[in-house]
C-alpha cells in the first residue's frame, strides 16, 4: 500500500517502538525510502530519544543520593 | 532491567523482611534516579521531587511487606512515587489537579510534526549539546502534565507500556496515544535545533538504539 506523510505520521511513535505489524512497517520503510520529509522526522524524533535517555539532559540535584541514603539510614536506626 | 534482577531483588527483599534491613540501601540504589525523575515529572520543582523521593524510599522501606511480587519492584515503586507526586501536588495546588485527564485520546493527527521546511529556515550554527539538553529540559518540562509523566516513565525511565499502565493507572492505549503526542510535541518544538544531527544517516540510530 502506498502511504501518505500523515498516515505515516500517525504511526511513528509506534514504528519507532516497534509495535507496528510486519505488513505495516514494510510500507512504511517503502515510503521512508523515497521521502525526505518522514525520514528527517524519524530521524529528529529518534535524536531527541537518544538525547532525553542520556543521563547528562536530566540530572539529579548535587548530592542527592547522599542525602537520600542518610535520611535512609536514619529510618533504618529508628525501625 | 536485567532478567535475574528480580530474583535478586526477591533474595535481597526477603533478607530485609527477615531483619537485614541494611540492605534496603542496596535493593533502592538501581533506581535512585528512577524515583527522582518520576517525583520531577510530577512537582516539576528540584526541592520538592528530592523531599518527595526521599518519602517514597521511606514508604517503600515501611511498607516493604506488602509487597508481593506480582509486580516487579521497579514498578511498585514507580507507583509510591507516583501517588508521592500527586499528594504534594494536591497540597500545592489544591484539588483541582488531574483535571486534564478527559482531553480526547484518538489516533488522530492533532500533532503533526515540524516538516524539514522549519529546518531549513534555522541558523547554520549548531548549537552546542549542552545547549540542546537545556532545550529538551525545558521542553518537556512545558509538555502538559499528562504527556509528561508518560514520556518520563516511557522515555527516561524506560519502563514499558504495561508497566507505565500499571504505575499511572490508565490503559496501555492510552499510553501509546500520550506518548506519541508528546514525541511528536519535543520534535516540532526540537527539530529547528536539530539541524545539524538529524541528517545524519538513520543508519546510526538505529545502530544506537
Amino acid at each position: 500500500m502506498k502511504l501518505n506523510c500523515k498516515y505515516v505520521w500517525e504511526y511513528i511513535s509506534d514504528y519507532i517502538d516497534d509495535t507496528v505489524d510486519a505488513k505495516l512497517r514494510e510500507d512504511i520503510e517503502r515510503h521512508l525510502e523515497h521521502c525526505e520529509i518522514c525520514s528527517a522526522i524519524l530521524d529528529s524524533t529518534r535524536n531527541i530519544l537518544i538525547l532525553a535517555a542520556d543521563d547528562r539532559t536530566f540530572e539529579l540535584p548535587v548530592g542527592y543520593s547522599g542525602r537520600l541514603h542518610e535520611r535512609l539510614a536514619r529510618e533504618l536506626e529508628l525501625s | 532491567m536485567k532478567p535475574e534482577a528480580g530474583t535478586k531483588e526477591a533474595v535481597q527483599i526477603a533478607r530485609i523482611l527477615a531483619g537485614e534491613k541494611e540492605l534496603f540501601h542496596e535493593l533502592i540504589r538501581p533506581y535512585e534516579r528512577m524515583v527522582y525523575l518520576t517525583l520531577f515529572a510530577i512537582v516539576k520543582n528540584e526541592t520538592e521531587a528530592e523531599d518527595g523521593a526521599q518519602e517514597t524510599v521511606i514508604s517503600a522501606y515501611r511498607h516493604l511487606a506488602s509487597f508481593r511480587g506480582e509486580a516487579k519492584f521497579s514498578t511498585w515503586l514507580t507507583t509510591i512515587a507516583i501517588n508521592e507526586g500527586r499528594k504534594r501536588l494536591r497540597k500545592a495546588k489544591g484539588a483541582a489537579e488531574d483535571s486534564i485527564e478527559g482531553l480526547a485520546e484518538t489516533h488522530e493527527g492533532d500533532y503533526t510534526p515540524a516538516p524539514l521546511t522549519d529546518w531549513r529556515e534555522i541558523p547554520l550554527e549548531e548549537l552546542e549539546r549542552k545547549e540542546l539538553r537545556e532545550t529538551l529540559r525545558v521542553a518537556v518540562a512545558e509538555l502538559p502534565d499528562i504527556y509528561r509523566q508518560v514520556f518520563t516513565l516511557r522515555d527516561l525511565e524506560e519502563l514499558n507500556v504495561e508497566e507505565t499502565a500499571e504505575a499511572l493507572g490508565i490503559t496501555p492505549g492510552a499510553v501509546r496515544v500520550r506518548l506519541h503526542r508528546a514525541r511528536m510535541m519535543l520534535q516540532k518544538r526540537l527539530a529547528p535545533f536539530l539541524k545539524i544531527t538529524a541528517p545524519a544517516r538513520r543508519r546510526f540510530f538505529e545502530r544506537a538504539l
